[in-house]
């Protein structure tokens, strides 16, 4: 009598696991179905980008499909010559200032990174509050007067007043960044390496930097492609075809309004976001977890 | 005084870069900002002290001005509200271990690492052209589209959509947060026959709520800032009928188009004193629906 009630109920009881297993494996189901759905229409857009680049103008329209039916390889070739002024130069220019930049970026951040992480200094705190604070200044309200700044120093039409501010620790986001990577670092090491009669430039450069190369690397692919595609300081300050960077020369289709360009612009647009694409690939678990870690954009 | 100067010799060397950046480019050019916005300033003449001319001129005469608020209040209000909807759900769908979540996250924040890029800005202008992807899945659906770039009834929700279209940040942001949230609470929910609307208000929204606090400011800044797509996409001037002129667009267009470096910089102004005062709200009104943790009372 006993034995067939707990037979039952154990009978009960894997029915309910089991119809809950069902459960859970159906809802899964639907999650990866919405999931799968939803990330289709997130790259739709740029697969449609790249069919666009090998496809012949008048297909480009009215087209959704992902597969050119001819494939126009010469779009590149033509987008490459399109305007006065060849894409060498200005993927050279884009480069120059990219590469200069996140050199500038990683040094003066992660030496201000380090001073405020390791180092005792009067007015520390003061200062600390003041960088954190310029976390929200917008860049259009220092815009003009720097401006005017670079503008009495001549630089204008230059490539100086992009760069120069990367070597003087102006985002503050990158020092952040690296004062939350430093503070996890243990504090022995700099003692030790104190009391073996290092100075504090030899710690910075023996013990902090080599240790943490996770966060430097994270801060120059930041910086990278924020550098690449920044949009805004070229225009402002550079005013020759030969010193534009490619975003500033991709913006030029958009203004010359001959038509039956539209192959060559995104096959120039495909070009300019696969620097971007190639350091997502390889970089992808650094750059989400540099997110997760400071909340960055 | 040698002691005091050995003290800090170090701190204030590695400092150096950052203290000259902070005073040349943040400090400085806030307070000259300041100055300007009291001056008419066309470059090529000194600026002449005006008072507060052009604050009085942008609030009772300007009505660029005022478009110009309420298109970048009207884009602020729809846009980050949406976004964190979108980056709360597939953040939720994609916790709990779900295979293969590292690709969907990946494809998830792909166009967000693209978006601030002129390619993207301009294959948006392409999607939504008269002839475009957009309305061509309309078709198929048996409606017309209307022209969303050139009618000003619609040429906002363009950049709302590619604004939304960009929820990767505060999905990774929210994915680290739910990932904190104790799984007993939510077991303890299911004992008591709580549905998943009431685990989610019960559970995952108060737990959350600093995260979504953290998401909401971040983004809300961002917004106010946003300037790339809306240039981009309107050729520069804020066309159709200003219906895309964001207050950093008109900002840039008062500045470098027309030299009008004071009136400007008091546009710059308000901008910040925009941005401040959301920001101020928000951590004020914060007490009243975020409550960390670990605080007592």
């Amino acid at each position: 009598m006993t034995d067939t009630t707990i037979s039952n109920t154990a009978a009960l009881a894997a029915e309910y696991r089991a119809n809950r297993a069902k459960r859970a494996r159906r809802a899964g189901l639907l999650k990866h179905l919405f999931l799968i759905a939803t990330s289709l229409i997130m790259v739709y857009p740029l697969l449609w980008m790249l069919a666009s680049s090998l496809k012949p103008d008048n297909q480009i329209f009215g087209d959704l499909s992902l597969w050119p039916s001819t494939f126009e390889w010469s779009n590149y070739w033509q987008g490459w010559n399109a305007l006065p002024v060849s894409f060498t130069r200005f993927f050279w220019n884009s480069t120059v200032i990219t590469v200069l930049s996140v050199i500038g970026n990683v040094i003066s951040c992660s030496f201000a990174a380090y001073a405020f992480a390791r180092l005792e200094f009067t007015g520390k705190t003061i200062w600390f509050a003041l960088m954190m604070m310029t976390l929200m200044i917008p860049y259009h309200v220092v815009l003009i007067p720097q401006y005017l700044l670079f503008l009495n120093l001549g630089w204008v039409d230059t490539y100086l007043p992009l760069i120069v501010p990367k070597f003087l620790a102006g985002d503050a986001f990158f020092v952040f960044l690296m004062i939350q990577f430093f503070r996890q670092l243990p504090r022995d090491l700099d003692e030790a390496a104190m009391i073996d009669g290092c100075s504090p430039f030899k710690i910075y450069w023996a013990i902090i930097m080599p240790l943490s190369l996770p966060a430097m690397a994270t801060a120059a692919i930041f910086s990278f492609i924020w550098s690449w595609e920044d949009f805004l300081g070229p225009l402002v300050y550079l005013n020759d075809m030969n010193d534009y960077t490619v975003p500033l020369a991709l913006r030029m289709f958009t203004s010359q309004d001959s038509v039956s360009q539209y192959g060559p612009m995104f096959a120039m647009s495909i070009l300019s976001i696969l620097p971007i694409l190639i350091f997502f690939v390889i970089f992808q678990r650094m750059i989400i977890q540099g997110i997760a870690m400071s909340g960055l954009k | 005084m040698e002691k005091f100067f050995r003290r800090n010799f170090a701190g204030y060397s590695f400092l150096a870069p950052w203290l000259v950046g902070f005073f040349l480019l943040a400090i400085g050019p806030i307070l000259a900002s300041l100055y300007l916005s009291f001056t008419k300033y066309n470059v090529v003449r000194p600026p002449q002290w005006i008072g507060w001319d052009n604050y009085t001129y942008m609030v009772q005469f300007d009505a660029r001005f005022w478009k110009a608020l309420q298109v970048t209040f009207t884009f602020v209000a729809v846009s980050v509200p949406a976004k964190l909807v979108f980056a709360l759900g597939v953040a939720m769908a994609l916790d709990k271990g779900i295979r293969a979540i590292g690709w969907y996250r990946a494809l998830f924040y792909l166009p967000s690492i693209l978006g601030g890029s002129i390619a993207v800005a301009i294959l948006w202008r392409q999607l939504f052209n008269y002839d475009g992807v957009i309305n061509s899945m309309l078709r198929l659906f048996g409606t017309d589209g209307p022209y969303w770039l050139a009618d000003p009834n619609y040429s906002l929700w363009t950049l709302i959509v590619l604004a939304v279209w960009q929820f990767g940040s505060p999905m990774l942001i929210f994915l680290a947060g739910l990932r904190a949230i104790p799984q007993e609470l939510y077991e303890a929910a299911e004992i008591d026959a709580a549905g998943p609307v009431r685990k989610f208000f019960a559970i995952t929204v108060p737990l959350l709520a600093p995260v979504i606090f953290f998401n909401l400011v971040l983004q809300m800044i961002e917004a106010f800032k946003s300037f790339s797509g809306a240039f981009i996409i309107s050729g520069g001037s804020g066309a159709p009928l200003d219906s895309l002129l964001f207050f950093t667009v008109y900002l840039y267009n008062e500045a470098f188009s027309f030299l009008r470096m004071g009136y400007a910089s008091a546009l710059a102004w308000v901008l910040l004193l925009i941005i401040a005062g959301f920001t101020a709200i928000a951590f004020w009104t914060s007490k009243y629906w975020v409550h960390y943790e670990n605080e007592r009372g």
